[in-house]
Order: structure tokens, then sequence, then C-alpha cells
């Protein structure tokens, strides 16, 4: 029978199939290839472990780093904070306990999870992943299913590297043609996002395919597959190609010699069948996408740049528009301003999301020759500390300080302000991350989802703007 | 896990709709090591506004919490169902959760109960109208009653069995500890690792 990339995968990693039981059918039993774990999640599984006398199955397949609350400032210093310092002294007594491996904060290879796992040349097609994390959807993006799970699912992964699980629906978004210039897959998510709605893919792994997907590099699409938890669906995934093969190779954990034939003779495999159907299917023309932004609370309440904050009057669905008064009256906006008019205080350019090279390249090559706006901070987080490396590698540190922005350590920071880099109460963000809920960039804060593209500009012009908006001459 | 089999208590509205993990409970609480002792965190931000739900007699008190669609969205922080559990809920009713909220909240004996919308607008009216009101759910039948209504609600046969047994997965899991081994045997090896190289 033809079936989907997503049904190939948990076919392959079926320890078990649920049998009828007393409970009605068990859920099947799903064999975890790689487990990504982080100081957030991890603390009370691992006090779950002791409690019941049990060990880490395979510490050899379970990889921790430091990244949700450490600072992205000072950081050769103790943390500050003495909760967020427990919690990192907790995470490495706990990996020296399990004997699982570490990066640390001041590692070179430190930084976010869902940043290190593929540059590390850890997540590769045809696996599947996991991490306390809903970003983990990030790693589909070579063909792996990855998705996030919660803390009693990180014990239970740690104890026998498995999960017991529903099998997801399928979802296939299918987008067609060319990216007109200066629009991103962060822009293309968005679109796909406001499409379909937050709940739009709940209980399923979507695949993203077409030739525009297709001719995105692996970092454009990991920011697609990155934010399918958004969209509410499981995991998101695209198929592997000579892509993702040439991302691999070489990286430090990618197989190498005859193991790399292998390996690449089997991912060559990895695709849906031509005549297998999804449970749900989505078409959208590239050549229709714009810069893309949200004005509301949640990440479905969004439009192109160029529109107007809506009326939420003219919203049929009374759960929809309740949503949007309440959104409005959350972001300080009134119905019908241009979005191009909204002013902005801060610029946060990072996460898991949009914190990788080609992020920050195509940010500082806006900013190249220009100045952050007056009044506006912006703040400039590598996703990882190898990304840090690689920019200064590349001088782009120089042009983001030259340009007035802030050069920061590797972290999650102020995607979602656990550490000291927050919004204060009333201010407003452009941010490249993944979520523009009540309070997520600190108290009162009031956030806008951008594209690395549109966040450079905002900072120039001081208002939401993409490239073209800013005059030729710098 | 506690076992689950019906439960009777003080029902509150919340007329929201997509309430996220983080609105249930800041990212700022999640630095905590400990399991317990979330209670404070719980729709921290909202509950400084002295007309939240939660500020106001009796639903104080509440034990069944009733909300709008699309529940426990967003970031996949067990700290929810914790911080729910801490303070009291034992359920939650609401026409649709977040997968990983839902899945959360099986593992620790909170019962996601998903009603029709209209049926939600039912309890919602019958709670305002009369707050204080107590609400009854029989797991068993799937059956929520509170005063005169009386709606079912869905949740998956397995989960539901788990709760009523108050079953631990991971155990449930070795007890097939040999398919895992048979599993593990032919699992081919330019599989990556994460030890250093």
């Amino acid at each position: 029978m033809a079936r989907t990339l997503a049904e190939k995968l948990w076919e392959a990693h079926l320890v078990r199939r649920g049998e009828d039981g007393p409970g009605g059918t068990e859920p099947d039993l799903l064999y975890v290839d790689l487990h990504l774990v982080h100081e957030v999640t991890s603390p009370q599984a691992f006090d779950g472990l002791r409690a019941a006398g049990r060990r880490v199955r395979r510490p050899d397949l379970t990889i921790a780093t430091e990244d949700h609350n450490v600072p992205t400032t000072d950081v050769e210093l103790p943390i500050a904070d003495p909760v967020s310092l427990a919690q990192v002294q907790a995470l490495r007594k706990n990996c020296a306990e399990f004997d699982l491996p570490l990066y640390p904060m001041n590692h070179a290879e430190q930084g976010i999870v869902h940043v290190i796992g593929p540059q590390l040349g850890l997540t590769q097609p045809g696996m599947t992943v996991v991490c306390g994390d809903s970003h983990t959807s990030t790693h589909g993006a070579f063909g792996a299913l990855a998705f996030g799970i919660g803390t009693s699912e990180v014990e239970h992964v740690l104890a026998t590297q498995t999960l017991p699980l529903r099998r997801f629906a399928t979802m296939s978004v299918t987008v067609h043609g060319v990216l007109r210039p200066g629009v991103t897959s962060k822009d293309i998510v968005l679109a796909v996002i406001a499409e379909i709605g937050t709940a739009g893919g709940q209980g399923h792994v979507i695949e993203y395919r077409g030739s525009a997907i297709e001719a995105l590099s692996m970092e454009s699409r990991m920011t697609i597959c990155n934010m399918s938890i958004e969209a509410g669906a499981r995991a998101g995934m695209i198929a592997p190609d000579a892509t993702t093969f040439e991302y691999l190779r070489g990286r430090p954990h990618a197989p190498s010699g005859a193991g790399w034939d292998t390996a690449a003779a089997t991912w060559s495999e990895l695709r849906t069948d031509d005549d297998a159907s999804f449970d749900r299917e989505v078409v959208i023309d590239a050549a229709t996408l714009t810069p893309f932004v949200t004005w509301g609370t949640n990440p479905g309440q969004g439009l192109p740049l160029s529109e107007r904050v809506p009326d939420p009057a003219r919203i049929a669905d009374e759960n929809e528009r309740a949503a949007a008064e309440r959104a409005l009256t959350y972001m300080d906006l009134a119905p019908g301003t241009a979005l191009r008019d909204i002013q902005v205080d801060t610029v946060f350019l990072g996460s898991c999301t949009n914190g990788r090279i080609e992020d920050l390249r195509a940010a500082a090559d806006v900013l190249r020759g220009r100045h952050v706006a007056d009044d506006v901070r912006m703040l400039v987080v590598p996703g990882s500390m190898r990304v840090r490396a690689q920019a200064e590698q590349e001088g782009l540190h120089e042009v983001f300080t030259a340009a007035g922005a802030e050069w920061r350590s590797a972290g999650c920071s102020m995607c979602l302000a656990m550490n000291p880099d927050k919004l204060a109460p009333g201010e407003r963000s452009a941010s490249t991350s993944n979520r523009n809920f009540e309070g997520r960039q600190g108290k009162g804060g009031r956030t806008h989802l951008v594209s690395p593209l549109v966040a450079a500009a905002t900072a120039v012009r001081g208002t939401l703007s993409s490239p073209e908006d800013l005059p030729e001459e710098r | 896990m506690e076992p689950f089999n019906n439960h009777t208590g003080v029902g509150v509205p919340l007329r929201q709709s997509n309430v996220d993990t983080d609105q249930i409970i800041p990212a700022v609480y999640l630095k905590r090591i400990t399991r317990t002792g979330f209670e404070d965190g719980l729709f921290a931000a909202w509950r400084n506004d002295p007309e939240f739900v939660l500020n106001l007699e009796p639903f104080k008190a509440g034990t069944v919490l009733v909300a709008g669609p699309d529940f426990g969205t967003g970031s996949s922080r067990e700290h929810a169902v914790w911080a729910l559990c801490d303070y009291g809920f034992r359920v939650v009713v609401s026409s649709r959760f977040g997968d990983i909220f839902r899945g959360n909240a099986g593992k620790q004996g909170l019962l996601t109960a998903a009603c029709a919308q209209p049926d939600v607008e039912l309890l919602w009216k019958a709670l305002e109208t009369e707050p204080g009101t107590t609400v009854t759910v029989d797991l068993q039948a799937r059956r929520i009653t509170c005063r005169d209504i009386e709606v079912g609600f869905e949740i998956d046969d397995y989960t539901r069995w788990r709760l009523i047994e108050g079953l631990d997965d991971i155990g449930l899991s070795l007890r097939h500890v040999d398919d895992i081994d048979a599993f593990e045997a032919d699992r081919p090896g330019w599989l990556p690792t994460t030890l250093a190289r």
C-alpha cells in the first residue's frame, strides 16, 4: 500500500504494535533514535528515575545542553540569578550521575538544542528525534520524525528509549512556484499558520513539499518545520534530497567512508510514495507570498506587511472575534492602522527559528552601512556558539555592532525571556522567534513575529518594514 | 498516579480561546527543579487582575475548569499541568486541546474532557448564573452533569483506562523490554551516537 514518509518512519521505528488489551487498543511503542535534553524540562524527569531506581537506557543516544535560561552576556561569570544557576547545576549533576554527554555554557558546541543537533550532524534523515521542547519539529527538515514531549515523556525516554504513541494523522502543505525576492521561509510558515489556524495541524504530521520547498536551503527548511507546532501539528517534515546530503556531509557525527554510502542509499529511499494520500492537503502558490508579520497574540494572527490591523467587528466567528478584540487590547493597536506604521522598541534576532548563520547573514546584509533607529535596541543572539564563531569569522559581528546592535552569546534568550533578556511592560518588539503569546517576551511585552530581513529593516526604520522600504543610499 | 473514577467540584468558567501554556504558567516559573508547588504560577499574569475568574469567590475553590477552544496550545511545558493540579484542578473541559498538553495531562492524572462547543457554552451559562455550582465528571460513563445539564465528553479508551487504573506508563512499557532489546539488536551500525568523536 502506498505510504507517506511519516507513515514509513513510524513503521520503521515500531518496537511493538499496540494490541487489544483491557483498556482498548494499546498505543504503539516507538523507538527513539536521538533524545535532546536541556535544563528546564528535565530535572523532574531525573528525580523520577532516581525515585524508581532506574538508569538511563541509552546515554549514547542522549545529548544535553544549557540553552533556555542561560544569560547571553558575561557568560564567563557564574550565573547571577540563583534560581537559574540551581537549574543549570542540577542538569550538570544529573548528566554526571547518569553519564550523559553535556555541552555546558562556554563550550564551543553549546547552543539551542535545535541548532546544535543539526550542526553536529546528529540529526539525520529517517530518524526519530524527541526533546522536552515543542520546537523539536525543527529536526523534521532532515526527513526525520521529530516532535516535542513533556517531562513525564522525557523520563520515559530516558528509562526505555521508547515512547507509547498513537499514530499521527498526515497532512501535506505543498508550496508551488518561486518565492519573490525578499520573501523567506519564515514568511511561508507564518502564511501557512494564518491560513490553517493554530489548531489546523492538530494531531497531524505536516509534510512540506513542492518546488518552493525543494529550492530552500537546509536552514530555511528548519525554520518552516520549527513552526509546525504553531499550527498545532505534532511534527513537520521535508523529504531528504541532495541539499540535505550536502549539508550533512563531513559533519562531526555524520557517517563517513563506507557508512556514508550505505546511509545515503538508505536516505534516498525516504520519500512519500507517488500515489500515497494525506488526510488533509493544503496548496499554496509561492508567487502570491510577501513578507508576513503578526499583529495579534497567537501565531495565526498574521497578515502581509502591506496590510492593516484587522477590524474584529468584521470577523464572523464569535470566538475568533473575541480573541481578536482581546489581542488588539493587549497589543494596544487600533483597527485600520497600517502595519508598516507600527513602531517598535526592540528588535530580537535569534532563536531556534531564526538564529542560524544564514539568518545572521541576511540581517547583516540589510544592516551593512546602516544604523539602528534612535530609541530602538537590537539584540543579535546566535543560536549556538558555533554560529557565533562562524559569524565572527565572517565579520558579521562588526556589521551588527557598527549598526548599533548588541552582539550576544548563544541561547534561547528573548524568545521566551527566561534569562535576563526581556521586554519591559508595554514594550513592543519585532522578533524572529516563534511565539507572540501575551507576556512571552516579558510580562506585558508585545511581540510581532517577523523574518530576519523584516527584523533588520524594522531596526533601521523603527517601524515594521521590509528592506524595500529602506532608502538605497547607505 | 492516583486512580480517577469520578469527581465532583466547583466549576470555573474561563471564557477564552487559545489559552496557551505560556498563559497557564509563564516561563519565569519554569526555573524550579521541584515537581510540586507550582500553584502560584497558574495563570500568573491574569491573576493580577482582581476581576479574573479565579480571584472571585466562590471560584477560588474550583476544581473543574471549563475553557474555550484550543486550551493548552504552544510550549510542551508539563509545568502547565502541574500548576493546574497543584492549584487543585482535577478536570479541564474544552472543545479542543493542544496535543502535547493533553498527553502531559494524561500522564499526571488530570482529566481533559473534550466536549462540543455548544455544550461548553451550556456549562458556562450554568456556572455564571449560579457561581459556585458544582460539576460532576464521571469518567467511566464519559458524562458531565451540572444542575439539569448532562453532556457527554470524548477521551480515548486507553487514556481513560490508564486514568481509572492509575497506571504508570514507564512500568507498562518496561513489560516489553524484550521487544526493545530485539529492536536495538537490528538497528544499523551507521546510525549516530552522541559520544564525542
